[in-house]
């Protein structure tokens, strides 16, 4: 059992500052058990958003000495003790007190994605059949817990505050999963250019590195709209192909 | 005021900026090496910064030497005519982006580490747009794929002193020149706009099995494409340091047979 320091970040809506806690820190705990621990000894108004404790809700995101993770996968014997441990509410959006921020922004960008939209059946039955392999590549999208941490450390959102025209790493591995879908037949690519502006994305690679679930955000999703996008919009061969072959 | 701020307690800088050493070092280097115009073959051996030798005076030269019609003005170099297409790649190239975004403008810095400036137009405006012709570069960078292997193939052909033959033989060059061709396919064939090409364009592969494995192969070698491109950057440049200084008569070429 060792005494560990934190500065957790104490806020409403509209102003706050970091407050200094301290707590005994036992073998195999987590960031989330030791913010419940102060939360039980010194801070039982401390605002803290959680659920399953088992990195698969997407609750308990934060920043972690400045590095979004979720607390219930941080392990205490993984962080430096050397100065207080600061825990910080997600930078990328507004906040509605201490830990805890208001991430509705994501479901509405949400809806205005366009629907799965399948193919006809391939069976008088209204069954559709589909090979494994070309349901692999878009499995891994389905892992996402929507913990909202790629959203979060986007530059484009945490420092630009672009919400409205750029829709995050999260959408695009949303959009992703259907674009990419071997029964769907809707084309999404002049809504990834103009709504969901995916020419913001520059590539840092950042969404990729602090997706708990190890989605390849960037490489598997962003990267390959950005070139479904530029087929349609950026490369005159193929739309002179399309022109003479009369395909939209 | 600190130009910028974060939370992060790691040496979050050393990344970005081991990038900028990187990449102006080689930048720094291949433009002198583009404009030197000489001590670029050495025996069989061509610099990949020359290869495909359009003109030139070497016995590598395609066309002959460099054209009359030249424009006096203009400084010639075989390397100036060629070298904007696999520079053209590499300043396009997806993981280059990300890289010097950071390194160069810090766009951002880091991950979770504030930026310099307020204003962001992303790859949505000139001239960030342009990056989108990244698959024009990719298609060149293909040919020169081809021309390197070939040319690492003629790097093991060396001229019988005794005879006047060409005979097969190999040496510490024929090595690096394979090498070089070797990690500029890993880096080209596993490009992002190649593997979307090949396969990732479509949302069945099922049905074509070949297609399937190159669509495989190009992803197995994307998922390492950082790797890629770092290790060709290094070993292109080393190529034409090796093949200079055997032409300077600085180093000297080992023949194992």
């Amino acid at each position: 059992m060792s005494l560990v320091k934190f500065n957790i970040w104490r806020a409403d809506s509209s102003a706050g500052k970091f407050q200094a806690y301290e707590t005994n820190i036992t073998e195999g705990m987590v960031v989330l058990d030791a913010v419940h621990q102060i939360q039980e000894e010194s801070a039982p108004d401390l605002a803290v958003r959680w659920n399953c404790k088992a990195g698969k809700c997407g609750s308990c995101s934060a920043e972690i000495n400045g590095r979004p993770k979720l607390m219930c996968m941080t392990r205490m014997e993984d962080l430096p003790k050397d100065k207080p441990i600061s825990i910080q509410p997600m930078q990328a959006f507004p906040i509605i007190k201490d830990l805890v921020t208001d991430v509705s922004i994501n479901y509405r960008t949400k809806k205005k994605i366009k629907k799965f939209n399948p193919r006809k059946p391939d069976a008088p039955d209204g069954t559709w059949r589909i090979a494994q392999s070309d349901i692999d590549r878009v499995q891994e999208f389905r892992k996402c817990i929507e913990c909202f941490l790629c959203q979060d450390v986007c530059h484009v959102l945490r420092e630009h505050w672009l919400h409205e025209k750029f829709a995050g790493p999260r959408h695009m591995v949303y959009t992703a999963a259907l674009e990419m879908h071997p029964l769907d037949i809707e084309d999404r690519r002049a809504d990834l250019k103009h709504t969901a502006g995916i020419g913001l994305c520059n590539i840092t690679k950042c969404c990729t590195t602090v997706c708990p679930e190890n989605i390849t955000i960037t490489d598997n999703a962003i990267i390959p709209l950005k070139e479904r996008v530029a087929d349609k919009f950026y490369d005159p061969i193929k739309k002179l192909f399309r022109l003479f072959s009369n395909k939209t | 005021m600190a130009l910028v701020t974060t939370m992060r307690r790691d040496v979050w800088w050393v990344r970005p900026l081991v990038v900028f050493v990187c990449l102006s070092s080689f930048i720094g280097y291949a433009t002198w090496s583009a404009f030197q115009g000489e001590y670029y073959a050495f025996g069989p051996y061509l610099s990949p910064f020359y290869s495909p030798e359009i003109f030139g005076d070497s016995v590598h030269s395609l066309l002959g030497p460099k054209p009359s019609w030249w424009p006096l003005i203009l400084p010639f170099s075989p390397a100036l005519l060629i070298l904007w297409a696999p520079g053209g790649m590499r300043v396009t190239c997806y993981y280059y982006r990300g890289a010097y975004y950071k390194a160069f403008w810090a766009d951002p810095p880091a991950c979770a580490v504030s930026e310099p400036r307020k204003t962001y137009w992303g790859e949505n405006a000139f001239p960030l747009i342009l990056q989108n012709a990244h698959r024009y570069f990719m298609y060149l960078a293909v040919i020169f794929v081809f021309f390197l292997a070939y040319d690492a193939w003629k790097g093991l052909w060396f001229v019988d002193s005794a005879s006047g033959e060409k005979v097969f033989g190999l040496g510490v060059g024929s090595i690096v020149l394979i090498i070089n061709a070797t990690l500029l396919g890993g880096y080209t064939f596993g490009c992002h706009s190649f593997r979307h090409m090949i396969g990732g364009i479509k949302d069945r592969l099922s049905g074509f099995p070949i297609q399937k494995k190159l669509y495989d192969c190009s992803s197995c070698l994307n998922r390492g494409h950082s790797i890629w491109a770092w290790f060709s950057l290094f070993w292109v440049a080393f190529s034409d340091i090796y093949i200079r200084m055997c032409a300077m008569g600085m180093w000297t070429d080992l023949r194992f047979f």
